[in-house]
């Protein structure tokens, strides 16, 4: 079947519809250029055609970017800069084809179907807030390598285009004709008509004057040498800032912008298909790109066996306890699944202040302009609440976020299940108490399990369901599908303690307090662990958490692995002096107007020791990340994770992992199983039985394995 | 075929505030959707199972004019449900239920939410004609120039605002005029008033502490954090006596009146809202009924005789029509706009020359005050005008199943020399 469809008008404008088959959407891919290219020549050769119009078959999406299983395909970087030469090749053509070429965007407008745009003469774009247009490739560790690089600065400047090029980003249409990156803006309804016209009236006149003025900073910066010198060192320090130089990209992307602006085309392109080579298939970019299939093909996994079980649809969530987590849920809900949402805690005023928080977070959207004014007061409106449980007989989902305990969470369950229609589920937001324990005397079991998002809620990427024994598919399934229209990745883990990520990070943060007492300062542990690529350092991160709940959920994982995993005594110091964290606005650190700045001298009083002068970073990395790597490995071996693939977006969505290793477990295999080993067992020598390398980990050492097949 | 019924299966209010108190920065749309929402909750009726959207308002606001709709579009609800709002002054909640009792009855609609909304915290404050017409002028002028010209036309004076009107177009009397006037023309002592005003506080008072009223209410969360929850209305005074009442200076005739703002209802603030639906649906769907409507009935006097006596004309219309007498009801809710309206009204039903005036060969009845008003009227509750009708009929129905009585009878007067009367028989 053809991709492309070809008709032309009685004036003489061909109109190409182009809808890759079988796909939800246009990927491009090497063949599609070849034949978009020769379907060109044709109406070239075709004295009845004066101009040409470029549109998608697919609803609602353009061109979502070029097919990215090619990339996988690169072997070399001399594949992968050939590859970005054709592309180059291929839009020269098209931007000095003879007639006028009028791109018609409606839909998400990616990658290579930007760089395909910008080099038609023409653009209109329908004003739905589904047209996007952008340039994600940073994302995936390249850069845009169909000439974006060099074409996008000189139709919007470079201050415009390295704010989208270098955050990977994507714009709404109405942005994106206020930067001047489309021509027209009009409705969807008219969108054709009006590129019909553009086609015909560049036909007739030729292409007309761009009549775009610059303000008076667009002049200075973007149009003079010394300007832009300017622009790219601001942007070089907010790079290096935001990647910590754990991503090459951005900084190699930067340099081509320049090369382009600075030295013409011929050399702009010459470095972008360079830069794109060396880039593609750099580890880093290798790690992204699998993350990228993994999260995609996690869209389509309910976490069950494919077909064996009959997702309900959520339309009403009840939540019990209106605190930062029930408010976070609920707000969360109301503007990502917007469904309706009923709010239930015993203290009114608490009640009051969780429809405040949850409205808080649609509002936030409105300030971010995600939505308008009007769609802000109808999500409003979706969130009530009340002291008792009105409203939940017509709920599909209950979740309950009240206090850590069991006999509590055990009487909310029986509660809620006495009004409770008999499909709908029940699902607690514990982070530390066994769900089968909740769900020991409920009267639907099969409707219970664990849904554990992460604070704050509406941020936090990730979302663990907990399945117990007695847990049906069909309602696995349909939490894991709400969590997907929450907008969360869903991990579907093991009823064990800590569930996947807390299991993880418990050893890390465990092995963060040995080090504080041991008398390494504070702010180095954190700052060793933000140089390796965490988003925050372990102690702040328990600051953040709160050291109370940090403590309790230490006691739990001593319960159940033992020593291992005892908390440090600096937690329970902590505690004792009433050292909570950020929220008690004292911690490890000192908070001024709950801002974090220094560490707190007096919690090296409180444990009677000196900061050391000098400390190995070296040592510290390994005894904070192995400890993490080795409980991971350990963990998938009890089947706490479905998957390696499930265990890696966990650890990098849950904890921020650094997504450049691509996960624990891809890094175990990087570094070799027997490597880890070797040096879990020189810490276990050098600072006890706790880093004593798993069996698990010893046996894939032996047997030479790793957690994925495919290097 | 038996004939289609309405019933009413629920009712749930806001608090009803003093105007310019907890509900000061809230709109009137916000505090109709409110009351709305908790309605849908806790009768467990689906937004797509409704019909039709009506809604009582008096003084409208400006940017949303059709208040029901703006309810209807309630993301509760499909976009494609009708909604109209109505006037008919205080008594334009009882008129919004009349209205989806006929929808309902020839067959139109099977359930309908009808209410009511007033916020006078949030009144359209006018420009004078003058500025007005300067304004139009200047949204038309056609150039810069043309456009300074007609400011520069703008004198102070014409910037002096201007409120809705609270007195009656054709007359010019003022309501709380009119009340001092059926006092007088009625005989209606100041202690009689005041005797009305100290039973709405202390029955209110009781309907509170025990719940009956506060039943019906929607908790409101207000302040920046919303934890300053209201779960009552805020107008209601346990504490006062009639020597507290006796005190108060009459308002509106300084020196012979007997109206104080103490014997009369205080403007208000909130939304009240039923569900009214046919009866067959309601048991289809597994919702009680509360009470049947038997019957309703609209009446208007001279505006410029006595204002307020439109219910003495309404209810005997309405008691006809449903095929009984003042002796077969079991509980009377009056809306008490002032005290000296209520005891005019009260002293009409029971006289014998006012039963030649209507044309009946005897009175329409004594009102039983053990019977009537029970939890108290709009003195102590607070009067938000459009509201006031569906705040009545959800508590007399609610009262009506709790006594277990088989009719109950609805009386409102209204501007205009409007009054308005409706019958419910226990279902």
């Amino acid at each position: 079947m053809a991709v492309l469809t070809t008709w032309v008008t009685e004036q003489g404008i061909a109109i190409i519809s182009i809808d890759v088959p079988g796909e939800p959407v246009n990927s491009l891919g090497m063949v599609h250029s070849e034949e978009l290219a020769a379907a060109l020549d044709a109406l070239n050769a075709d004295a009845t055609v004066r101009a040409v119009v470029l549109r998608s078959g697919k609803a609602d999406s353009f061109i979502a970017g070029a097919d990215i299983n090619q990339f996988v395909a690169f072997r070399s970087a001399a594949d992968a800069e050939a590859a970005s030469r054709s592309g180059h090749a291929f839009l020269e053509r098209v931007e000095s084809f003879p007639k006028p070429i009028v791109v018609a965007i409606h839909g998400a407008c990616l990658g290579l179907g930007l760089e395909l745009s910008l080099s038609c003469a023409y653009r209109v774009a329908s004003d739905h807030p589904k047209t996007q247009l952008g340039l994600p490739e940073i994302q995936l560790g390249i850069l845009p390598g169909a000439g974006g690089c060099y074409r996008l600065p000189r139709q919007i400047g470079a201050r415009a285009a390295l704010d989208i090029i270098l955050a990977g980003k994507s714009e709404r249409a109405a942005k994106a004709f206020k930067l001047g990156l489309i021509d027209e803006l009009v409705p969807e309804s008219i969108l054709i008509e009006t590129a019909v016209k553009a086609a015909d009236r560049l036909a007739r006149d030729g292409k007309p004057p761009r009549k775009r003025m610059p303000g008076l900073q667009a002049a200075l910066l973007d149009r003079t040498t010394l300007g832009r010198r300017l622009v790219y060192r601001t942007a070089r320090a907010q790079v290096l800032k935001k990647t910590g130089g754990h991503y090459p990209a951005p900084l190699r992307a930067l340099d081509v912008v320049r090369i382009g602006l600075e030295r013409g085309k011929e050399a702009g392109l010459a470095a972008e298909a360079r830069e794109f080579g060396e880039l593609a298939v750099t580890p880093v970019s290798r790690h992204l790109v699998q993350i990228f299939f993994a999260t995609t093909a996690m869209k389509k996994d309910d976490g069950v066996e494919p077909g064996s079980a009959a997702p309900r649809e959520i339309n009403r969530l009840g939540v019990v306890g209106s605190g930062f987590m029930g408010a976070g849920i609920a707000g969360t809900a109301m503007t990502t699944a917007q469904v309706e949402v009923r709010l239930k805690d015993a203290d009114p005023s608490r009640v009051g202040k969780g429809i405040r928080s949850a409205l808080d977070i649609v509002q936030g959207q409105l300030i971010r302009k995600k939505i308008t004014r009007f769609e802000c007061e109808r999500l409003a409106a979706l969130v009530s609440g009340g002291t008792d449980f009105t409203g939940f007989g017509r709920a599909d989902l209950v979740i309950e976020a009240v206090f850590e305990d069991l006999a509590v969470k055990q009487q909310v369950l029986a509660e809620v299940e006495a009004v409770l229609a008999p499909t709908a589920l029940f699902a607690s937001n514990t982070s530390t108490i066994p769900i089968a324990r909740i769900a020991e005397r409920a009267r639907r079991p099969e409707n219970v399990l664990g849904m554990h998002f992460f604070s704050p809620v509406d941020r936090m990427p990730l979302l663990e369901i907990i399945p117990t024994a007695r847990t049906s598919p069909d309602a696995i399934a349909t939490a894991v599908r709400f969590g997907r229209k929450l907008g969360k990745t869903v991990i579907v883990v093991a009823d064990r303690p800590g569930f996947w990520v807390n299991r993880i990070l418990a050893p890390y943060l465990v092995e963060a307090g040995h080090l504080v007492v041991e008398g390494v300062p504070i702010d180095v542990i954190d700052r060793t662990m933000v140089k390796f690529g965490m988003p925050v350092g372990p102690i702040a991160l328990l600051d953040e958490v709160g050291i109370d709940v940090a403590a309790k959920g230490g006691v739990v994982m001593r319960e159940a692995f033992g020593d291992r995993l005892a908390p440090a005594e600096t937690i329970a110091k902590m505690v004792e002096a009433k050292r909570f964290g950020r929220k008690a606005g004292s911690g490890f650190y000192l908070y001024h107007d709950g801002n974090q700045t220094d560490p707190d001298p007096q919690v090296y009083r409180l444990f009677g020791i000196k900061p050391l002068a000098t400390v190995d970073a070296g040592q510290i990395e390994r005894r904070l990340v192995y400890p993490l790597l080795n409980e991971a490995a350990r963990a998938v071996a009890e089947g706490v994770v479905r998957s390696p693939r499930d265990g890696d977006i966990g650890a990098i969505f849950g904890i921020g992992f650094p997504p450049f290793l691509g996960g624990p477990l891809r890094f175990v295999d990087s570094l070799g199983a027997a490597a880890v080993v070797a040096t879990l067992e020189d810490l276990a020598r050098a600072h006890g039985p706790r880093f004593a390398p798993c069996e698990a980990l010893v046996e894939m050492a032996r047997q030479g394995r790793a957690f994925y097949r495919e290097a | 075929m038996a004939p289609r019924q309405a019933v009413v299966v629920a009712g749930v209010r806001t608090p009803f505030v003093r105007a310019g108190s907890v509900f000061k920065d809230t709109s009137a749309v916000a505090l109709a959707r409110y009351a709305t929402r908790e309605l849908l909750a806790r009768s467990g009726i689906e937004g797509r199972d409704v019909d039709e959207v009506i809604f009582g308002q008096v003084v409208q606001g400006v940017a949303a004019p059709n208040v029901a709709r703006e309810v209807s579009l309630l993301p509760q609800f499909p976009r494609t449900i009708p909604a109209y709002s109505l006037n008919r002054a205080c008594a334009s909640a009882g008129q919004a239920i009349s209205a989806a009792h006929d929808q309902i009855v020839l067959g139109h609609a099977d359930v309908v939410v009808a209410g009511g909304v007033e916020s006078l915290s949030d009144i359209p404050i006018l420009h004078s004609r003058r500025m007005s017409q300067l304004l139009v002028a200047a949204s038309r002028a056609k150039s810069l120039s043309e456009r300074i010209g007609i400011f520069a036309k703008i004198r102070p004076r014409d910037l002096v605002p201007v409120s809705p009107a609270i007195s009656e177009p054709s007359t010019g009397e003022s309501m709380g005029q009119s009340a001092e006037k059926m006092a007088k023309e009625n005989g209606i002592s100041r202690e009689a008033q005041d005797r009305i005003a100290l039973m709405s506080h202390q029955r209110a008072a009781a309907a509170t502490a025990d719940g009956r009223l506060t039943a019906e209410i929607a908790p409101w969360f207000g302040g920046r954090a919303m934890d300053e929850v209201t779960t009552s209305d805020n107008g209601i005074r346990a504490d006062t006596s009639l020597a507290a009442l006796a005190g108060l200076r009459p308002v509106f005739d300084r020196r012979y009146g007997t109206v104080t703002a103490g014997n009369a209802s205080p403007l208000t603030d909130g939304a009240a809202a039923t569900l009214v639906m046919v009866k067959a649906k309601a048991l289809a769907l597994g919702v009680k009924p509360l009470a049947t409507i038997r019957s309703y009935a609209v009446a208007a006097v001279d505006p410029g005789w006595q204002l307020l006596m439109g219910p003495v004309f309404a209810v005997p219309k309405a008691l006809d029509r449903a095929g009984i007498t003042l002796a077969d009801v079991g509980l009377v809710e009056i809306h008490e706009a002032f005290a000296a309206q209520v005891l005019s009204n009260v002293e009409a039903w029971a006289s014998k020359g006012w039963a030649e005036k209507l044309g009946r060969s005897k009175p329409v009845g004594e009102i039983d005050w053990d019977r009537t008003n029970v939890s108290g009227g709009s003195i102590a509750i607070g009067h938000p005008f459009g509201a006031t009708g569906a705040r009545i009929v959800t508590t007399l129905a609610n009262e009506m199943q709790r006594r277990d009585v088989q009719f109950g009878l609805v009386s409102i007067c209204a501007q205009g020399g409007m009054g308005f009367a409706m019958v419910l028989e226990r279902s």
